[in-house]
């Protein structure tokens, strides 16, 4: 084991094999695509500022909406996730590091790599045609028959994605069976490992999938086969099927790490125990088994038989039930607690309440004959930028909060994180609160004009995103200043009542390698 | 998954490796070998119109260099990378527990794969119960069918697609059972040579590990054979509608596969006779074990349900 030899300079970063330069990597790599995306946003929201066509071609709008969901699902939620893990888990259990942690850098330096392939295709002379414009979805035929050249680096680049995500997965998994502390049974293990562990297998389960998926893309888009093509006996409905086979747990994948987040910072900020953590665990393996279960539900336009949409209508409302007890227990947590409301509880709380805003928007889309009414208007959009923005970003931020006293060894700056929080949450609520009534009207999405009367919404979501984008680069100024000495020396504690290895047993900033003796965990 | 019960020891000599510049050549590799096969694909084939002298040309025309340069790159990094682990693991750098990190990780890779199979079967499963039925007219598709395609006779193997592709079906019995007779010998052949390396027989290991590996190349060669005998005889091609698409990638992939399968098993038995393995240590020759009964299984299914049924 490499003992007290801080290798230096650009060579540390490109050859570690240390979880938590790998962490770091991963999260500024997160939040730069989260920069990039979040640029892409502001693009949509300048044009759907007025209705009627003011700034970009209508293809190009295409474009921004295809590339801001990829970066965002692709590029910021999920690296940002297993950033965090290669931070957290081996100190939460107890290790000195990953358990494979060559392939953990290999998993890592793909992701930039396949992001410049993504990006190489809004580089005009390279794809004359432009970038992908078939929404982050890529529903067959726009993706095969009509997908623009760059479409096939496009494929390519979401199969090292999906390479990069099946190593980070296995490496997860592997870590927390094999790597924890004596003592440590499972149901001792923190609640973000447990959540982890689950995703990591959600992520082996589907990422091969897409993989799949986007293979298929490619022969019927040049080896003359057709399986999305229903003049040679296949199906583009098929396509979708395949797709959200991968992508319902995909959105699971984007938000249980966030479960995690809450059920640690929570019970800190309450100075309680988690309420119920034994049904927390199950609710969270039973979000999981479902996942694999729902994913018509994306596709009730599309003209499945009635049975499968009745099967599919009630098994996505079921999911309700483990999620409402997640969201009970976190509200038992609080009850009778001896409240504080350090940013890091700010954040998560406002993500209980607003993702379960998203939620509850997620079941009346769940009904099969309303949602005949909101498919693909700015309903949809609202409800799933409730449950990622306020519920996979917060949690992210509230997780970065909250820990990076911890990983610093400094404190953050207090005041100017209220600010931050209290920007994020009033424009967060501008910017998405108003799509569910221009949704409910008929306003539909991926579309750059629109009628007269959607303006109102349209202008309080464009005034709303640009606070909110712009409201993120105060979280960029208030990492690095905690970074470089913020408000002074943080405890090895950090919080009055935080829990957990991590706190109890290392100090502030946590060395190096994590645990070099195993912690007796009782 | 096995419940952590002996996990009670000391894990403070897990060995946690030095810096290591793999992961970098990789990541290089795999995207010069993307970027090369993105060109490639877009030279050969006429779906893309490129203006001549336009940089999206040139890009097309270096495709197959800079392909070939990343696959070099890739094979060059795997070669590296596993003599790195199998370096360390003769050495005895690995502890028990690592052993079980690289065992559990083995499992969870094949379990990925079974599912990236999964995608193909799940294509082929849904074409066949709902796809073909429904362009035949079956439930409230009645007019799809008048309509669009009166002449497509809903039946599996499609062997006149809507827009009147024809081909002819592969059978079952000939080629395709003696191919599976082949992989179920080879699963017995080194499950012999396993049962050897773990009773130190050194000769019946590295004389069973060959004849698993050669029965592998066997069955490649007669695949290639069948291949040839498809596209020549049958017109049956990539191409031949939903039937050939499935035919072809499900065999091609699990060809692939047990190329890769093959290669390992040559790897091990040049190990097994350098005397790389004991009966304690030798993880290498249960992944490649574990990864050839996979190829083998995913071969029954294709046989069931892409030949026999």
């Amino acid at each position: 084991m490499a003992h007290g030899h801080h290798p230096t300079g650009i060579k540390r970063w490109l050859f570690t094999t240390n979880h938590k330069d790998i962490g770091s990597m991963y999260l500024w790599f997160s939040f730069t695509m989260f920069l990039i995306g979040g640029a892409m946003a502001l693009g949509i929201r300048l044009e759907l500022f007025q209705p009627g066509l003011q700034f970009w071609e209508p293809n190009f709008f295409n474009t921004l909406t295809t590339m801001h969901g990829l970066i965002m699902v692709f590029g910021a939620v999920m690296p940002a996730f297993v950033g965090l893990a290669n931070w957290l888990i081996p100190m939460q259990i107890g290790a000195p590091d990953m358990a494979l942690p060559r392939m953990n850098n290999f998993s890592f330096w793909i992701l930039p790599f396949a992001f410049t392939l993504l990006l190489l295709s809004l580089v005009t002379p390279l794809f004359p045609d432009g970038a992908p414009n078939f929404g982050w979805t890529f529903y067959a035929p726009l993706s095969t028959k009509f997908g623009p050249a760059s479409t096939d680096f496009f494929i390519f680049g979401v199969h090292l994605m999906g390479i990069s995500s099946i190593m980070g997965a296995i490496n997860v998994i592997v870590t927390v069976m094999n790597m924890r502390a004596p003592g440590m049974s499972l149901m001792k293990m923190p609640m973000f490992v447990w959540t982890w562990v689950i995703t990591a297998f959600l992520l082996i389960m589907v990422m091969p999938v897409l993989a799949g998926a986007v293979t298929m893309m490619l022969t019927d888009r040049h080896f003359g086969t057709s399986f999305f093509d229903a003049a040679g006996g296949g199906d583009p409905v098929m396509f979708q099927h395949i797709f959200w086979f991968f992508g319902h747990p995909e959105v699971y994948i984007m938000i249980l790490p966030a479960f995690g987040i809450a059920s640690h910072i929570i019970p800190t900020f309450s100075r309680k125990p988690l309420f119920g953590y034994a049904s927390m665990v199950y609710a969270t393996a039973s979000i999981a088994f479902l996942s694999f279960v729902v994913w018509a539900h994306h596709m009730f336009t599309v003209g499945m038989p009635v049975a499968g949409e009745l099967y599919f209508m009630i098994a996505t409302m079921i999911i309700a039930v483990p999620t409402g007890v997640k969201i009970f227990n976190w509200v038992a947590t609080m009850w009778q607690g001896s409240i504080t409301f350090e940013t890091p509880m700010l954040f998560a709380l406002a993500f209980v309440v607003l993702f379960t805003l998203g939620g509850v928007s997620g079941v009346m889309l769940a009904m099969t004959p309303v949602d005949k009414q909101y498919h693909d208007t700015y309903f949809v959009v609202a409800h799933f930028h409730y449950v990622l923005f306020p519920g996979a970003i917060f949690g992210t931020i509230a997780a970065v909060y909250y820990w990076l006293p911890k990983w610093t060894g400094n404190m953050y700056n207090e005041t100017l994180g209220k600010v931050h929080f209290w920007f994020s949450i009033i424009a967060v609520n501008l910017t998405f609160f108003p799509m569910h009534f221009s949704g409910l009207a008929g306003m539909q999405r991926r579309v750059p004009d629109y009628n007269m009367m959607f303006e109102g919404f349209n202008q309080l979501s464009s005034i709303g995103a640009f606070m909110l984008g712009f409201s993120q680069l105060l979280f960029l100024y208030l990492v690095i200043n905690c970074i470089r000495g913020g408000k002074g020396k943080a405890t090895d504690r950090v919080w009055e009542g935080a829990e957990g290895l991590e706190f109890t047993h290392l100090p502030s900033p946590a060395p190096y390698h994590s645990f070099e003796q195993a912690p007796e965990v009782k | 998954m096995k419940e952590n019960t002996e996990n009670t020891g000391k894990p403070t000599n897990y060995y946690v490796p030095e810096q290591s510049n793999l992961p970098i050549i990789g990541s290089v590799g795999l995207f010069v070998l993307v970027l090369g096969a993105g060109n490639f694909i877009q030279g050969t084939t006429d779906t893309v119109s490129q203006k001549e002298g336009s940089l999206p040309e040139f890009m097309a025309s270096m495709g197959p260099y800079v392909l070939t340069l990343g696959l070099l790159i890739v094979f060059y990094l795997m070669y590296k990378w596993w003599s790195t682990a199998a370096r360390e693991s003769m050495a005895n750098m690995n502890s028990a527990q690592l052993d079980r990190s690289y065992r559990q990780g083995m499992l969870w890779f094949i379990t990925s794969e079974v599912m990236f199979f999964a995608a193909f079967f799940g294509a082929l499963w849904y074409a066949r119960v709902m796809i073909v039925p429904w362009l035949g007219g079956e439930g409230n598709n009645a007019m799809t069918h008048a309509l669009l395609w009166p002449d497509f006779n809903a039946i599996w193997p499609v062997t006149t697609t809507p827009d009147g592709t024809t081909t002819q079906a592969m059978g079952p019995w000939g080629l395709p059972a003696i191919n599976t007779a082949i992989l179920l010998t080879s699963s017995w052949t080194l499950t012999i040579a396993h049962h050897a390396l773990i009773d130190k027989n050194r000769p019946t290991l590295i004389l069973f590990t060959w004849i698993t590996a050669f029965l592998g190349v066997i069955f490649l060669g007669l695949q290639a054979y069948e291949y040839y005998h498809a596209y020549t005889d049958l017109g049956l091609t990539l191409g031949s509608g939903i039937y050939g698409n499935t035919f072809f990638m499900l065999t091609g992939f699990h060809g692939l596969h047990v190329t890769i399968g093959t290669i390992f098993l040559i790897v091990l038995s040049i190990r097994c006779s350098k005397g790389h393995f004991t009966p304690e240590n030798h993880f290498a020759y249960e992944a490649g074990a574990w990864y050839w009964h996979f190829v083998d299984v995913v071969w029954l299914f294709l046989f069931v349900f892409v030949y026999a049924l």
